[in-house]
């Protein structure tokens, strides 16, 4: 029996008094999946928005003990505390690193695949906002072809990001470990229900949650669900799960809608020109169907072989 | 159990026995053996820790702050670009007041690529918070490795600690070496027990979190004094392990022949060793001179320096490094040290750079250029560059 939103404790142990900006995805996210995670849990987070407007001394919204190194280590640092809490005789505390697209797609991505790699057992949430935010607003790996940021500016020659998305969670995928998941501040019943399966699970796991960011993509705050939902309806992002790379789609948009009707609602893709359109078009529909192929294909994996 | 062992055998030895939690490491030249020892230590079931095979020199010294800020005893070593490669979070490690303990095998730091002794790593983190110690032997070594951590763990201190061995003349080169019963080390160093801040689910608190200036200046200054402090601390333990064990380092420094000494040459690291081969043969030449090993360049021996410079005419200072447009940077500590203390000449004497075998000849002629300096109270020259084509020394 899986979790549901109604059986969400009250209380929240990343807690109101955070100053994150109105319409935050990622605070939206770290505050119901704490409530999934529970006390029994320790949080690492890197260098991000999360970091300044979760604690800024003397002032903390955790109510779990909370540590930060540096930008480029989640998965390093997070490995240590784990095997810190095993030598301790806490084997069965939750270590968890939440890292944002920079920390995890870009400078982040050594000690990630070397984490996941050594199975090590961790819980690693990727929030992500497709730029670097907490330093302005800066492209990333994750952001999508098209999209303004402070360093893809919609120039006289050249209009926004040139290179297209990366994608994270198929890298970790093909690390063989025991989960991956991809999930949306839109859908939070299936976020919640995959964040309760990898509590349940050992190894490392691992999670790319799509997080709005009204600052850096230019949309009002109380679009920020409306905008997630579009974002899946359209297979900008792809709601899927794989345990022990059985990969699976969870959520099936009935008809996708053009793109064009997810872009038109963000200011970071106001300058978009109709060609621009077409080939970010044409690189949704090629994703959505690599990602159909491979779910077909890795769907049925032969369960002997376990 | 003395056995004839590598310098660093000796520090993964030490390391077994002052039962480290985890040790997250990542091999180097010249380091590896420490590396490959635990991994042995570990396989064969004699060392119980978790030990993490990390992909780098950051994520290694990531991981060891963070085990060690979840309240573990951590281990970590390197060497050169790996030290290097940590710089970042070096500075975490000290600012979270964390008692890490790591040897570092000084190797020279690219450009040029090369893989022998030289000092060039450890001196640009004279600035990271970390206790910088100086090892002449395998058995010191051995002996510091597990002295770092009752000294690092002492809450007068809380800081890291590294022990600095030269590349290969210790890493690489067997020595005899009393190698601690399990039992005497138990005795000598208890098991951690971290007070203060540390990530535990039924004491939730912050450990890193962002802090406005508010706060900064304050961490600084205490750091600063932690560090200060170290130096009782460094010379307590000293005294408590050399009754323990019999075997007396000298604390923060080690005189040798300096009861009526007229010139000190300050060394570092094993060419401690070649000279006091060489004070032997210039004493029974009827040459009084002397020798200070410095053991330690942080905390910095600010009064035991003074006290050197007050009893001689003449001091030098040798140096596996150079900060390029000063000179050696175990020259600039001491001549800052020495600063309205002393009127006598202060000369550097650079040698060793790279690897390169620092001779007995070498040594002479620096202890008759400072012999020198004594007799005209002048400074012959500052920076002697010792057996350098091209340099007139």
């Amino acid at each position: 029996m899986s979790i549901g939103i109604k059986d969400l404790p009250e209380e929240n142990l990343f807690t109101a008094g955070h100053t994150a900006c109105a319409g935050c995805g990622a605070a939206i996210v770290v505050r119901n999946i704490m409530k999934v995670l529970g006390e029994n849990t320790v949080i690492y987070t890197p260098a991000n928005c999360l970091l300044v407007f979760g604690a800024t001394y003397p002032h903390i919204a955790w109510k779990v003990p909370y540590h930060h190194v540096a930008f480029e280590n989640t998965a390093a640092c997070a490995t240590g505390m784990k095997r810190a809490l095993n030598t301790l005789g806490k084997e069965d505390t939750t270590v968890v690193g939440f890292a944002g697209d920079g920390g995890t797609a870009d400078i982040g991505m050594q000690a990630l695949s070397a984490a996941a790699e050594r199975n090590e057992d961790i819980i690693y949430v990727m929030y992500d906002n497709e730029a670097y935010m907490n330093t302005g607003i800066q492209r990333s790996g994750s952001t999508p072809y098209g999209a303004w940021t402070t360093t893809t500016p919609a120039g006289k020659v050249i209009k926004g990001k040139e290179l297209f998305k990366k994608d994270v969670a198929q890298i970790i995928l093909a690390h063989n470990v025991p989960y991956v998941a991809t999930a949306s501040v839109g859908y939070p019943q299936d976020m919640l229900k995959k964040v309760e399966k990898a509590k349940n699970m050992k190894g490392f796991r691992f999670l790319q949650i799509y997080s709005s960011c009204p600052t850096g993509w230019r949309h009002p705050t109380d679009i920020t669900v409306e905008i997630a939902n579009k974002a899946v309806e359209s297979g900008m992002w792809t709601l899927f799960e794989a345990v022990d790379g059985r990969m699976e789609i969870t959520h099936r948009p009935k008809e996708r809608i053009p793109v064009q009707d997810y872009l038109k609602l963000q200011g970071r893709f106001r300058h978009m020109s109709e060609e621009q359109i077409r080939i970010l078009q044409n690189w949704v529909d090629k994703k959505w169907d690599r990602d159909s192929r491979l779910e077909k294909a890795l769907k049925m994996l032969d369960e002997s072989t376990d | 159990m003395k056995r004839v062992v590598t310098g660093n055998y000796a520090a993964a030895f030490a390391a077994m026995r002052a039962r480290v939690n985890v040790v997250a490491a990542f091999p180097i030249t010249p380091q590896t053996f420490i590396v490959e020892h635990i991994s042995e230590f570990v396989n064969d079931g004699i060392m119980d820790c978790e030990f993490i095979r990390v992909e780098s020199e950051h994520s290694a010294m990531s991981a060891t702050v963070s085990a060690s800020a979840t309240g573990a005893r951590a281990f970590t070593a390197t060497a050169s670009q790996g030290l290097a490669l940590m710089h970042e979070i070096l500075f975490t490690a000290s600012g979270m007041r964390l008692p890490i303990v790591m040897p570092v095998v000084n190797r020279t730091l690219a450009a040029p690529i090369g893989i022998w002794a030289e000092m060039n790593d450890v001196m640009p983190e004279r600035d990271a918070g970390w206790i910088l110690a100086f090892v002449e032997d395998n058995q010191e070594v051995h002996d510091m490795v597990l002295q770092a951590y009752r000294i690092a763990e002492d809450n007068r201190v809380l800081l890291p600690m590294m022990v600095n061995l030269d590349a290969f003349i210790l890493s690489h080169t067997v020595e005899p070496v009393d190698l601690m019963e399990p039992e005497d080390a138990d005795r000598f160093l208890p098991s951690y027990k971290p007070e203060h801040a540390y990530l535990d689910p039924e004491r939730p608190m912050g450990v890193g979190i962002f802090t406005p200036p508010e706060y900064i200046q304050e961490e600084r200054y205490q750091t600063h004094a932690a560090m200060e402090g170290s130096k009782q601390v460094i010379k307590e333990v000293n005294d408590e392990f050399a009754k323990m064990f019999g075997r007396d380092y000298g604390g923060l420094v080690e005189e040798y022949r300096m009861d009526d000494a007229e010139v000190a040459l300050l060394t570092l690291g094993t060419v401690t060793s070649t000279a006091r081969e060489v004070v032997d043969n210039l004493r029974a030449e009827g040459k009084k001179v002397g020798l200070v090993k410095v053991r330690f360049l942080r905390p910095y021996p600010t009064d035991e320096i003074r006290s050197v410079a007050s009893r001689v005419k003449a001091i030098g200072i040798y140096d596996r490094a150079i900060s390029y447009g000063v000179g050696g940077p175990a020259y600039i500590e001491a001549r800052s040290a020495l600063y309205g203390h002393t009127d006598i000449p202060i000369s550097n004497y650079l040698a060793g750079i790279g690897g390169r075998d620092v001779m007995l000849s070498d040594i002479e002629f620096m202890f008759n250029d400072l012999l020198k300096n004594a007799e005209s109270g002048k400074v012959r020259k500052e920076l002697v560059w010792i057996n350098t084509r091209g340099v007139e020394q």
